[in-house]
């Protein structure tokens, strides 16, 4: 499965000392079911992070939680020093620290690529519609699709739909980047376009928390891999580390499977 | 596979193909026949048959418009003219009903000095209309648009200005409540906004109307609702029921979908109890019970009051067609809009409604035709509908006495040409509005 050509240097890259967001303890069920257990898990600001773990896991539970798509039950979340809680203020405070990516994309169908950047920042950071157009297109010249801003969504192919899907998160300056799967609704050409407009976001700094089974991407970009199965953390590590040197059991399992040997 | 194997089917092509257009000739009006009205032995039986019913109908029917009538003063004078010029035994329509009367059917006893005044409102309409309906008017027509309603009142009743003005009061200062509160609390803001309007209107609009009124009357000649017939009276019924039960049924529906407990109860409640009972039940209501309910001395004119009805008994089915258009959204749409940071009613007005509605057009649209069709039910609370109404009040003179069929047409064409025109807006607006290009 190569789908990177290019190695990214991403030594240079320094992660600070600084949290962004601190899980503890955290649980949460689905009616009777325990989906997520004693979840703990600390992000500095500027780390990469890949999520991977067999299909079930809790992957995308867990990331949602971070944006309070879901709701955790016990625990804590803290996002760039505000606590999820019940209290909107803050629940409005942290989605527009944090941006999400989606396996399906979900573009607004009835708005243009344009009007899909722009809504946002337009509602909700208030910010005047040249200057939500502006900083639009340069995040759409950023993954290389400016020529399509007035085009709707279905009239764009899943890479292309996908790299807006980024530029519409990133149009609300977040802080944080979560990706939940973003290239498995691809056919296997487009995947590499879309990893690649990771790539140079991860290169610029970002925050990224990213469930894939892009075990290339990985490798050149995370600076740790969380292994998660039925619902809890088995495993942390470098990439490096866990892929050459899996601890558990079940992490070889896993990979001997994703990698089809 | 051997290797020879592999070899027998290598192939490669060295130019390739050029775009050709289809073939021609796959059209022309006796291929059309043969595919469409005789393409088996099943099929050109039923063709045959059809084609013989049509003939029953068209004989009996032609010669009944050819000989038609549009000049005579009574019916039996429409009968003379017939026989001596086809003869003794042959049919015709009178149409000179409607050419005598056709006032009558459009404007029941409106008085016929003021006939201009809903002639008005109606052109009027269409202006108010435009922008909401056609995406090229300029935005700022909205401001009448939203005035419209009180002119048209107005215009229609006549009276004293201040009565809609003040009625218009209500809304403005409900409006104000609203946008001081949405920033902060947009639930309480939408509450507080309906109190205030609904103390205004049951409180306060009287005594300052009146003061107002003492001081300049601002009046035209006021007309009084048992003058409205015809279709004066659907359209205003129709217009009205359809301009208030869309914002209503969204409402509902939104309702009904709502995570709190109580306004979906409520939701619910009202929209099972409505579908549950027929229009005529709600009508009845309008015209008796509500008087019960209402404080003594309080006189609501019964168009209003069926204006109500009719929007209520619409706004439920217009709730359940949105409902399904809800429903047919994918809940990721939901979630982008969540994680982008849009708030509920952000989500709300510019996701989930344009594409719910869009969605939801043919179904709206066929709870408009009905509501517009329903209107002549009125005749059961006493109000002059066009269909039977003013029909038989046509019949009831000496000179019409006995016609039949030509009113019921005249009547009909005219409803039929209104609802085909929403039929054909609403597939103008589903085109539009079309974006999967796939
Ligand atoms: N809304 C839900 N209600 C009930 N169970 C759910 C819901 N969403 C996910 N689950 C269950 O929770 C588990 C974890 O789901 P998910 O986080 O989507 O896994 P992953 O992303 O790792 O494949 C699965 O067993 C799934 O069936
Ligand atoms: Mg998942």
């Amino acid at each position: 499965m190569e789908t990177i050509e290019r190695a990214p240097d991403m030594s240079h890259m320094q992660v600070s000392d600084e949290i962004a967001i601190q899980i503890r303890d955290m649980n949460k069920w689905y009616g009777t079911f325990h989906v997520l257990r004693d979840i703990n898990m600390t992000v500095n600001r500027g780390e990469r992070i890949v999520v991977c773990g067999p299909s079930g896991s809790g992957k995308s539970t867990l990331i949602r939680c971070i944006n309070r798509l879901e709701e955790h039950q016990a625990g804590q979340i803290i996002v760039d020093g505000t606590e999820l809680t019940s209290d909107l203020k803050n629940i409005d405070k942290v989605r527009s620290e944090v941006g999400m990516v989606f396996q399906h994309f979900n573009l607004f169908p009835h708005l243009t690529i344009l009007e899909n950047c722009t809504l946002a920042p337009i509602w909700v950071r208030k910010v005047p519609k040249a200057e939500a157009d502006a900083t639009a297109m340069h995040f759409l010249e950023k993954v290389k699709i400016p020529d399509q801003a007035h085009k709707y969504p279905g009239q764009l192919s899943g890479g292309q739909q996908q790299r807006v899907a980024i530029a519409r998160s990133l149009c609300m300056k977040p802080r944080i980047m979560l990706f939940d799967e973003p290239t498995s609704a691809l056919d296997p050409e487009m995947i590499k376009e879309v990893l690649d407009t990771m790539i140079s976001l991860a290169e610029e700094g970002m925050t990224m928390i990213c469930v894939t089974h892009e075990m290339g991407f990985a490798q050149a970009v995370a600076n740790r891999v969380v292994f998660m199965d039925q619902g809890q953390i088995v495993e942390q590590n470098t990439p490096r580390e866990f892929f050459n040197n899996p601890q558990s059991e079940r992490s070889r399992t896993f990979l001997s499977q994703i990698l089809g040997h | 596979m051997s290797d020879t194997d592999a070899q027998s089917v290598f192939f490669m092509r060295d130019t390739m193909l050029p775009q050709v257009p289809p073939p021609a000739g796959q059209s022309g009006p006796v291929r059309w026949l043969r595919e469409n009205l005789f393409s088996g032995w099943f099929n050109t039986i039923l063709t045959i048959c059809g084609l013989i019913a049509l003939y029953f109908l068209l004989r009996g029917l032609l010669p009944w418009f050819a000989h038609s009538v549009w000049t005579a003063d009574t019916l039996s004078e429409c009968r003379q003219i017939i026989a001596a010029k086809w003869g003794p035994d042959a049919t015709g329509a009178c149409f000179a009903v409607v050419r005598e009367r056709w006032t009558q059917w459009l404007f029941g006893f409106y008085p016929r000095h003021l006939y201009w005044r809903p002639v008005l409102t109606l052109v009027l309409m269409f202006v108010a209309m435009a922008p909401v309906l056609f995406p090229g008017v300029p935005r700022k027509l909205m401001i009448f648009s939203a005035i419209y309603p009180f002119l048209g009142f107005w215009l229609l009743w006549g009276g004293s200005a201040w009565v809609p003005l003040g009625g218009m009061a209500g809304f403005v200062l409900g409006y104000i409540a609203w946008r001081v509160l949405r920033e902060n609390r947009p639930l309480v803001g939408i509450l507080v906004a309906v109190v205030i309007a609904l103390l205004w209107w049951l409180l306060l609009a009287g005594p300052v109307i009146d003061l107002f009124r003492s001081i300049a009357p601002l009046a035209i000649e006021s007309v009084r609702s048992d003058r409205f017939g015809g279709f004066v009276l659907s359209l205003t019924i129709g217009v009205a029921a359809i301009a208030i039960s869309l914002p209503l049924g969204i409402a509902l529906a939104l309702g009904r979908q709502s995570d709190m407990f109580l306004i979906k109860t409520l939701s619910v409640g009202f929209i099972e109890f409505i579908r549950g009972v027929p229009l005529i039940t709600l009508l009845f209501t309008a015209s008796l019970l509500l008087n019960y309910f209402l404080p003594p001395g309080t006189n609501f004119d019964i168009i209003l009051r069926v204006i109500i009805m009719v929007s209520l008994f619409a706004a439920a089915y217009i709730a359940e067609v949105i409902r399904g258009g809800l429903a047919a959204l994918p809940r990721g749409q939901y979630e982008a809009a969540d994680s982008l940071g849009l708030d509920y009613f952000q989500a709300q007005r510019l996701i989930v409604l344009p594409q719910a509605l869009k969605i939801s057009i043919p179904g709206i649209v066929s709870v408009f035709i009905g509501l517009f069709k329903d209107t002549t039910l009125v005749i059961f609370v006493g109000l002059l509908d066009p269909l039977k109404g003013i029909t038989d009040a046509v019949r009831a003179s000496i000179d019409w006495k006995g016609i039949y069929w030509e009113p019921y047409i005249f009547v009909g064409s005219i409803f039929f040409l209104f609802c085909f025109g929403m039929s054909r807006y609403s597939m103008y607006l589903e085109r539009r509005l079309k974006r999967d290009h796939r």
